[in-house]
């Protein structure tokens, strides 16, 4: 039976160990390289304290190819359950070759087995390998990113750690159900791309923020959590706050972000323009006639400081970067217990229906 | 001995709707024999339930005195060639073999690569290139060579021309006698049975509507033909024109009323009858 698998597996199976291979190998020899300039620009930036900058150049530089192979690895899941998953049954089924192989001397419980599990540690070893790449690779990158494209961000999260071999054993395993319910290869990819896709977006928005409870902090505003201010008019002063980014936890993922005032209570109103992206604006009542914050006082400077006198102060809840890691081994948990559960059911239903 | 297929009130529904119902069979091992009905009929059905490709949804069913394709060894002794002789087109010819070898114990490697030398298949080339006649030889071979107590085929020849239909039903005879194996086979066309088939089934609108023995089937059938009046026996089917009737009666004792001129029937005859049993009941009641 595993010859037979193995048989029918080797075609694609082969591609994609031929272009992973060629994607770890082009990582592998300019992964030291991108470490080395990253070290030598922490190095040159640490005494004068410009790393803010060297990260925005570093990352700048690279951006595109981080967002690429970040891209790969989340698709590739997908691909796993799309070429590998949905057709692994319907092929038979179409062809007629169930009837073939279902009554050679081998119970179709364990033809199902063999194939599930061959090619769905082929699918795990696949994603694992090159998420895992990717996550080295990148290790620099994600040290300066920007807020938004940090490791613990929706769209980064997906495509590091051990994450994306949970997901490529989901997907297959979806991919093998639905083409059982469905029965026909096309319907059966374009469902299990649906649903996949689905599930991947509700993971981020819905469920993961919850993994863990997170953290509520109150922060001063500063450089960090605030991108500058707009020109004091009419009795108040327009702040842009960050959405994305809390003082003193670099790469946390921030759920919200809001500004309060001295009483603790949320301030909604500011002028509808719009700011930088990734920041809200919102209008805080302050002397702009005189003091810090008038049109004369503001090239000083004392501004910001005169509005986190007044007790106005960001107020955010985040899941801090150190639970990186926790994230990553409840999700793949998670996955893998949705694989199994959908592993039972397709044996379940070949027993019961697909006869 | 056993019988190769022992069924009781056997039944299996698609939806709302029933493919095969009370069906109640036993045949007896060494024998070829035929199922016959019309499309649609059942066939199929029954089939897959004694080869434990379907569960039935009602009744029981054993075959070779086990619940068929539960177990490696029950799926060992019984083989089975699918409709439309189904190959993996990607693989060659000695893949399929190799394919066999790997999946049965009782494989039979020397016997297979005999038949497929025979046969002229080139052991390298794809199973999708061959012509319809070729790959259902080679199906048979899968079957064959797998060294089962009994084989079914379901609607083998239904593809080919009738040559190559003849070349696979011969050596579908030859490899029975050799191997001292049942076969089960199904067809909708009696003149392909009639060659090769000691018992027959009948089966049509889901049902059993006849099950025995070839010879003994036909000595206990008679075509009367005479003035238009219901005999004393059995009466399976009838046609009237305004001159005469004729009727398909069923009797073991011999006829001997002067009013009837009494013939043979030819399997194909009485199989024929027992299709058409049905609307003439119905025509009877009328």
């Amino acid at each position: 039976m595993i010859w037979l698998t193995w048989r029918q597996f080797r075609g694609s199976a082969t591609m994609v160990a031929a272009v992973l291979g060629v994607l770890a190998a082009a990582l592998a020899l300019t992964g030291p390289s991108l470490a080395s300039d990253y070290a030598a620009g922490i190095a040159d930036c640490t005494p004068d304290d410009t790393c803010l900058d060297f990260f925005d150049r570093f990352f700048g530089e690279y951006d595109l190819l981080f967002l690429a192979l970040t891209l790969v690895v989340l698709m590739l899941p997908a691909l796993v359950g799309l070429f590998w998953g949905a057709p692994l049954i319907t092929r038979e089924l179409e062809a007629g070759t169930h009837l073939l192989v279902w009554n050679q001397s081998v119970t179709r419980g364990r033809w199902l087995a063999v194939k599930l599990g061959l090619t769905g540690l082929a699918a795990m070893a696949a994603a694992g390998v090159c998420g895992l790449a990717v996550t080295w690779w990148s290790g620099p990158l994600d040290r300066s990113a920007v807020p938004e494209m940090a490791q613990m961000a929706p769209v980064v999260f997906g495509a590091r750690g051990i994450a994306p071999m949970g997901y490529a054993a989901f997907a297959f395993v979806l991919g093998v159900t639905v083409g059982m319910l469905v029965r026909r290869t096309l319907p059966a990819m374009a469902l299990t791309l649906v649903v996949f896709a689905a599930i991947q977006l509700a993971m981020p928005l819905l469920v993961r923020p919850h993994l863990m409870p997170p953290v509520t902090g109150t922060f001063e505003l500063g450089g960090e959590n605030m991108d500058g201010l707009d020109a004091p008019s009419g009795g108040s002063v327009q702040i842009f706050l960050r959405t994305s980014a809390v003082p003193g936890h670099a790469g946390a993922w921030v759920l919200s972000s809001k500004l309060v005032d001295p009483s603790g209570r949320t301030i909604s109103s500011g002028y509808g323009g719009a700011g930088p992206s990734s920041t809200i604006v919102r209008a805080v009542p302050v002397s702009t006639t005189s003091g810090p914050c008038s049109p004369q006082g503001l090239p000083a400077g004392g501004c910001t400081a005169e509005i986190n006198r007044l007790g106005y102060r960001q107020q955010a809840t985040y899941q801090p970067l150190e639970r990186f890691w926790p994230f990553q081994w409840i999700e793949t948990g998670i996955y893998a217990l949705l694989t199994l559960g959908l592993t039972w059911f397709s044996f379940w239903w070949l027993r019961r229906r697909l006869s | 001995m056993t019988a190769v297929l022992a069924a009781q009130a056997l039944g299996r529904k698609y939806g709302k709707r029933w493919a095969l119902r009370e069906c109640t069979i036993d045949i007896p091992a060494g024998h070829v024999v035929g199922l016959v009905g019309p499309n649609g009929a059942g066939k199929t059905t029954l089939l897959k339930l004694a080869a434990g490709q379907l569960e039935p949804t009602a009744g029981g069913i054993t075959v070779l005195g086990g619940r068929p394709g539960t177990t490696p060894a029950q799926l060992a002794r019984v083989g089975f060639v699918a409709q439309d002789t189904p190959v993996y087109a990607g693989l060659t010819v000695a893949e399929h073999l190799r394919l066999g070898a790997r999946l049965n114990p009782r494989w039979d490697a020397a016997m297979a690569r005999e038949r497929i030398a025979r046969l002229g298949l080139v052991p390298a080339q794809r199973a999708g290139k061959l012509s319809g006649g070729q790959r259902a030889q080679l199906a048979l071979t899968l079957g064959l060579a797998k060294r089962p107590d009994l084989l079914i085929l379901d609607e083998p020849v239904a593809s080919l021309d009738p040559l190559a239909r003849r070349e696979f039903l011969q050596g579908l005879t030859e490899a029975a006698v050799a191997h001292q194996l049942s076969v089960l086979l199904s067809s909708h066309l009696v003149s392909d049975l009639e060659r090769i088939c000691d018992y027959v089934i009948v089966l049509a609108d889901s049902r059993v509507q006849l099950a025995g023995e070839v010879d003994r089937l036909l000595a206990a059938h008679h075509r009367l033909t005479g003035p238009r009046r219901d005999p004393d026996q059995h009466v399976i089917s009838a046609s009237h024109t305004e001159r005469q009737s004729t009727y398909v009666v069923r009797s073991d004792a011999p006829i001997h009323d002067p009013a009837w001129t009494v013939s043979r029937l030819s399997l194909e005859d009485l199989v024929l009858a027992y299709m058409d049993n049905r609307r003439t009941v119905l025509e009877v009641q009328r």
